[in-house]
């Protein structure tokens, strides 16, 4: 069955995600970070940042939401049961603190098909509450059976 | 710390993540996906078990990285392939060799293994060190 690339393009609303001291913790907990940046905040501001600096990888967390409805999307027309998540790629801006607001829009940057897989390619942007990019996210899905 | 030359390895991280890591990992990223925290709907849709996700094994790579490099701000971009899928109890190993140096830009191959199984390959990352 051919892929539908009709929503190659499509942009969804930003979605806007306050970073929580505790909400970092949590993560740099759960993923076993042992760097005193993201769990003390004393250490934090020693090192001249305002709170506790976020992970890269918690990138997951601020832009999940903006993503989630961009592959749910039945315009998009991905089969859930038969998706995997095939790769995926940050590039990051400056550090993400505690406190800061993380706007995120997500889009649909490529539908193809090879090999009787479906690629499903999308793009995450956040931005901070003073306009840097902190985080660009390419989120690959494959389908099998197209 | 590292020397960033060509061909070198990076400290190796490993860790087994426990019976109930999946369930902390849902909840502090929002992924709820039964096929990491049921055990008999993961068996049910043919998985061996509940499975790791595989942003927490990208994760123990970034977290190798960073440590390796001092920091979260030497990471600029990570890339990383999906591939074996990854199990509560058994210990990963996050193995990274420089591959290109130049003036503080490195270059750094990654993968991420669980025994022979590599649940990460191909993972391209570029630090500022």
């Amino acid at each position: 069955m051919p892929v539908n690339t009709d929503s190659i393009g499509k942009t969804y609303p930003p979605s806007v995600y306050a970073v929580g001291r505790e909400k970092v913790r949590e993560y740099a907990y759960a993923v076993g970070e042992t760097n005193p940046l993201y769990l003390d905040v004393e250490a934090a501001r020693s090192a001249g940042h305002a709170d506790v600096v976020a992970p890269p990888m918690f990138a997951v967390v601020y832009s999940a939401p903006a993503v989630g409805p961009a592959v749910l999307d039945p315009e998009v027309g991905i089969n859930l049961a038969l998706m995997v998540h095939g790769s995926q790629e940050f590039r990051w801006g400056p550090l993400v603190i505690a406190g800061d607001e993380i706007t995120t829009t997500a889009s649909v940057k490529d539908i193809t098909e090879r090999d009787g897989r479906a690629y499903y390619v999308f793009e995450s942007v956040s931005v901070n509450q003073t306009g840097e990019t902190v985080c660009t996210g390419t989120w690959t899905n494959i389908v099998r059976g197209g | 710390m590292a020397e960033w030359q060509v061909g070198e390895e990076l400290p190796v991280l490993r860790v087994t993540p426990d019976k109930f890591l999946t369930v902390r990992y849902a909840g502090a990223s929002g992924d709820f996906n039964p096929i990491h925290i049921d055990e008999e709907f993961a068996r049910a849709v043919g998985l061996p078990g509940r499975i790791l996700h595989g942003l927490y094994s990208m994760a123990q790579v970034a977290r190798a990285l960073t440590e390796a490099a001092g920091g979260p701000q030497a990471l600029r971009r990570l890339s990383v392939q999906f591939r074996g899928m990854g199990l509560p109890e058994h210990e990963i190993e996050v193995e990274a060799t420089v591959r290109e140096a130049n003036d503080g830009q490195v270059i750094v191959d990654t993968v991420a293994r669980q025994g022979e199984n590599a649940i990460i390959r191909h993972a391209e990352a570029e630090l500022e060190v």
